[in-house]
């Protein structure tokens, strides 16, 4: 077994049917949480992306049932929250969630349901990734992937504060964290992610990145083509652009689809946090500590001398003498 | 009685030849001891996660998911032995006018010329220092890291003011460590100041040099010597 699994090209391909070696795996990793100098691979893998266009999107909830069922996990049954969404909100066991709003056009006076899967964005420049403390917790490929290596978690919540979508979430459960993984260990054997081969629609497609920014363009040529002259893109610059990312119907307004950031970016005060504060806090740590050491050694203590001793007897004496006189 | 001016009420003279002046009863040195271990555990878990070539020092709670459980309730232990501290303490660290001259003249306290400083009571301007720069940046470090504690208050702020509270409960604790070292260096360099915390007691020049107005006060108020006649005096209250 020497061949390796191909790289996916498409949701839909069908996997290969003989046995092969992943097609990515550890030695891929260019990125590693709390691990500076990673050694970078000797191949570059091909950028994958997974391309969701909201404006064919039908809402039927087959991805969010696909990644269910691919990752095995058990969302509660929860109660009607006052929309379709349903669970109410990512959480440890759902990974994706379709998010429903409805908003009123005002320069059509339209309602429009608006519709958008959510999930992991896999942003090239990663702030769950930046924030974590702990070493290998989080890793990224050099196919953009962004994954959670969940025995290396501690559970801090860090990650919560890193990312600019608010995606990860804790588990009470094992106190690991969870999100989308973009069904790593499905694309390393040469398969699209579940939710993207279960899309009815193929609202939700996946390939190289390169593949689907093409892919993505001829849609919002389409789209323009029949009057929405705002399509566009959703790839944020801010972090580096995403490995998931959006065609949407009004590009212009991101924050209609259910408070999607207009410019995402990791948030400054985390930078300054897991920077500045990180290496200067250390270094003025270090430097306290080492000078109170060699001042301890070196500098002459304060003692009290023999003549202290005597001040004290006579004033403990004097006092003694005139409360006995009184 | 009205409260002392400048030492506690329970502060006296143990001993004449040589002179020991009592400085702190046991239960305070208990408290002291609790609040410094869980000190120092915080910070060596709390490192551990502030940096990661410092990671390490998980492996001294048994891994990273424990001491990351672990951290806060130390904190919780800390925050409520410091506040029993704080409460014994308070008042003898309220700023005097002589405190001013003190810093003013610092220097010639680094030299060794304490003769030239004014007379102090119990706390000297840099023990205030430490003792309210503690009580500060600990309350600083229990509501921001209640804000970021995640088992419990996950949805307790926004992510947002999370980010916030995470960035200066860092700060906080690269400044309480300073303070922290301050301390620790204050302690050791102005010999026999240990025993203070140790013994709970400190010899008659130690209190003559460093606190006199403290010991001047001490001794106006010490019980009579038994002078075999029987016992005259009462204890001083504790």
């Amino acid at each position: 077994m020497t061949e390796t699994a191909p790289q996916p090209k498409t949701a839909a391909a069908n996997p290969p049917v003989q046995a092969l070696d992943l097609g990515f795996d550890a030695r891929d990793v260019v990125r590693i949480s709390a691990t500076p100098d990673v050694p970078q691979p000797t191949r570059q893998l091909d950028k994958v992306a997974k391309l969701i266009d909201v404006s064919k999107c039908i809402g039927c909830k087959a991805c969010q049932s696909a990644c269910i069922e691919w990752n095995d996990t058990k969302p509660a049954v929860e109660d009607n929250v006052g929309t379709y969404e349903n669970p109410h909100d990512l959480t440890p066991e759902m990974f994706t969630l379709m998010r429903f709003s409805e908003w009123v056009n005002p320069e059509t006076d339209n309602l429009e349901w608006l519709i958008r899967k959510d999930g992991c964005m896999h942003c090239e420049d990663p702030g769950c990734l930046k924030a974590c403390p702990a070493p290998g917790a989080i890793v990224q490929y050099s196919n953009g992937i962004v994954d959670f290596i969940h025995e290396n978690c501690i559970g801090c919540g860090y990650c919560v504060t890193g990312c600019p979508f608010d995606i990860p979430r804790i588990s009470k459960v094992d106190h690991r964290s969870y999100k989308c993984t973009l069904c790593s260990d499905r694309v390393a054997v040469g398969q699209g992610p579940a939710c993207a081969k279960a899309c009815p629609t193929q609202a939700i497609v996946f390939g190289t990145k390169d593949d689907m920014i093409a892919h993505a363009n001829s849609r919002v040529e389409d789209l323009k083509s029949r009057g929405y002259d705002q399509a566009g893109i959703y790839d944020p610059p801010g972090v580096g652009g995403t490995h998931v990312f959006y065609v949407l119907h009004h590009a212009d307004k991101p924050s209609i689809y259910s408070n999607l950031p207009d410019n995402p970016r990791i948030s400054p005060i985390v930078e300054g946090w897991k920077g500045v504060t990180k290496t200067a806090g250390m270094a003025v740590m270090g430097i306290a500590a080492a000078g109170a050491a060699l001042a301890g050694f070196f500098m002459r203590p304060n003692r009290v001398d023999e003549h202290d001793e005597v001040e004290a007897e006579e004033l403990v004496e004097a006092e003694d003498h005139s409360r006995r006189e009184s | 009685m009205p409260r002392p001016l400048y030492s506690e009420k329970g502060d006296h003279i143990e001993s004449k030849a040589p002179v020991r002046v009592s400085r702190y009863r046991g239960i305070t040195r208990l408290n002291h001891w609790v609040t410094a271990c869980s000190l120092i555990l915080l910070l060596l878990s709390g490192l551990a996660l502030f940096h990661p070539s410092l990671f390490f020092l998980t492996g001294l709670f048994g891994g990273g998911q424990t001491t990351r459980w672990l951290h806060p309730f130390i904190g919780i232990l800390l925050f409520f032995s410091f506040l029993l501290l704080f409460l014994q303490l308070w008042r003898l660290n309220l700023p005097k006018p002589e405190d001013a001259t003190w810093v003013a003249n610092i220097d010639e306290m680094v030299k060794g010329n304490e003769e030239k400083l004014p007379e102090l009571g119990k706390y000297n301007a840099g023990q205030k220092f430490i003792f309210w720069a503690m009580s500060g940046l600990i309350v600083v470090l229990i509501v921001s890291g209640v804000m970021i504690w995640e088992q419990f208050f996950d949805g307790l702020v926004s992510i947002q003011t999370r980010r916030v509270a995470v960035l200066v409960h860092a700060l906080a604790a690269v400044s309480i460590i300073l303070v922290f070292i301050l301390h620790v260096f204050a302690a050791i360099w102005t010999r026999g100041t240990i025993s203070a915390m140790t013994r709970g007691s400190v010899t008659g020049g130690w209190a003559w040099k460093h606190h006199r107005k403290w010991l001047r006060e001490v001794a106006e108020r010490q019980k009579p010597a038994p002078s075999g006649t029987g016992p005259s005096g009462k204890e001083p209250a504790e």
